[in-house]
């Protein structure tokens, strides 16, 4: 039988019909983690790169971006410190967009997102295409704040909120898969919430990997 | 170093109260991995119906104290987690947790020998116990200071212990700042953290410090831009934020 502690029994319903994936628990606030101080990037010098496996890297600068077509995102987030928030509001460039600009190498799979001030996350390319992550410049109808990541962020809500890297600089396309910064601490390539992949132990392949916590 | 993040059945050896709303819970562990201190653990609540909640929670207690960890949890308003940790759990239950988890809020990281600022809001001050007990545990003597910020004086997490510290060892000063209600007779800081507070706080230490701050998102913040405005490079300012997120 499996552990129980006896007494405990959720406190909240979760509201509106939203699911939480496991472990996790509704927030209405919009905590701000990060590993260091947080970067300021005038517009002037921001510009923004798709690099690597790419016949031909292109790149755009503040304005060059904010005129390239826009959507509206409203997902659900989940960060590994185990809050979700629901019903998000964006506007930003879709990577379908961005992906449009470019010619991929065959051998490209995997994408290391790099940021202002050095961040860095890995994800598989598959999980950037049709639809499921964007550019996000605004938020909650506003230029999204310096502290959440501004002036633009890379956003993947079906992963884990680091996959969605503050302050990004650009994409550089990979054959192999790499870790980013919380990856080399211990977190998982992946970051699937609903696999609750949050450490590297976590993932599927983590008997066959090493790896340092 | 490979190894399993595992979910372990620990045992509540014993609750300490630290203030009205902080207690510290000792849990002996089957499986002790010894720890760096500023790491944390997670720890998950099973309710009979199988609905679970975790939580991360970082670590007091210093690796050199092994076999158990000691967890310093604040009681979060209509917390799930820390509500049911507060008036649900007494000595002998057991706990799951998983941990130690986090490789880079943790001191030392650099030269153990460099100077430490650490720099505390509220319950932000439990990894950065660890790590000034680890300082003092392991015999370690390098400058360290921490600027501790509290609303008022029954907010100050283990201060007997860091008042104890500070006279015993002159290579480590504390500055508390209390920013609503300070004790009678104070004379030391009584605001809000600014750059005057940190400018003063590099200065207690012979050389550029490596820093650890961790406390709420609005201290966590402009504590990391005043600490970048002293000079000190971004790399030497490591954040961690703490405190209510609804948990």
């Amino acid at each position: 039988m499996p552990f129980v502690n006896k007494g405990f029994h959720a406190k909240r319903p979760t509201e509106g019909g939203h699911k939480l994936p496991p472990g996790q628990y509704e927030t209405q606030d919009f905590p701000v983690l990060t590993a260091g101080p947080t970067p300021r990037i005038p517009p002037v010098n921001w510009e923004f790169r798709l690099e690597g496996l790419v016949e031909q890297p292109a790149k755009w600068s503040w304005n060059e971006f904010n005129a390239l077509p826009m959507q509206s995102f409203n997902p659900d987030i989940h960060c590994v410190t185990k809050w979700s928030k629901f019903d998000t509001k964006w506007r930003g460039v879709s990577l379908d967009t961005l992906l449009e600009h470019v010619q991929l190498k065959a051998e490209a799979q995997f994408v290391m997102a790099f940021s202002y001030g050095g961040y860095t996350t890995n994800l598989p390319l598959a999980d950037l295409r049709d639809g499921q992550a964007f550019i996000g410049l605004e938020y909650d109808g506003k230029p999204l704040a310096a502290e959440h990541g501004g002036p633009a962020r890379l956003v993947v809500p079906h992963l884990y909120f680091w996959k969605s890297a503050k302050w990004v600089q650009g994409l550089r396309f990979m054959a192999e898969n790499e870790p980013g910064f919380w990856e080399d601490n211990g977190y998982s390539m992946r970051g699937d919430p609903w696999k609750e992949e949050r450490y590297r132990s976590d993932d599927e392949d983590a008997s066959t990997s090493s790896f340092r916590l | 170093m490979s190894r399993l993040l595992d979910w372990q059945l620990a045992t509540v050896t014993a609750i300490q109260p630290e203030t009205p709303r902080a207690k510290t819970f000792v849990l002996s562990l089957p499986q002790f991995t010894p720890h760096r201190a500023g790491q944390h653990y997670d720890l998950r609540l099973t309710a009979p119906d199988g609905y679970q909640a975790e939580r991360s929670y970082s670590i007091a207690s210093p690796p050199e104290q092994t076999g158990e960890i000691e967890l310093t949890v604040e009681l979060i308003d209509e917390g799930e987690v820390s509500g049911y940790l507060f008036d649900g759990v007494a000595v002998g239950d057991q706990l799951e947790l998983r941990g130690p988890i986090g490789g880079y809020f943790v001191w030392p990281a650099g030269p153990p020998e460099s100077p430490l600022l650490l720099v505390a809001g509220g319950s932000g001050v439990v990894p950065l116990m660890a790590m000034l007990r680890h300082r003092q545990r392991a015999g370690l003597r390098n400058p360290a200071a921490l600027l501790f910020s509290v609303r008022t004086p029954e907010e100050v997490i283990y201060q007997q212990e860091l008042e104890a510290l500070a006279a015993a060892d002159p290579n480590f000063k504390l500055r508390i700042t209390y920013t609503r209600q300070a004790p009678p007779g104070w004379a030391g800081y009584h605001r809000r953290l600014d750059a005057g507070m940190l400018a003063e706080a590099v200065a207690l230490l012979p050389g550029p410090p490596q820093c650890y701050v961790c406390g709420p998102t609005g201290l966590v913040e402009s504590a990391a831009t005043l600490l970048q405005a002293q000079g000190l490079p971004d790399v030497a300012i490591r954040t961690e934020r703490f405190g209510p997120t609804g948990g």
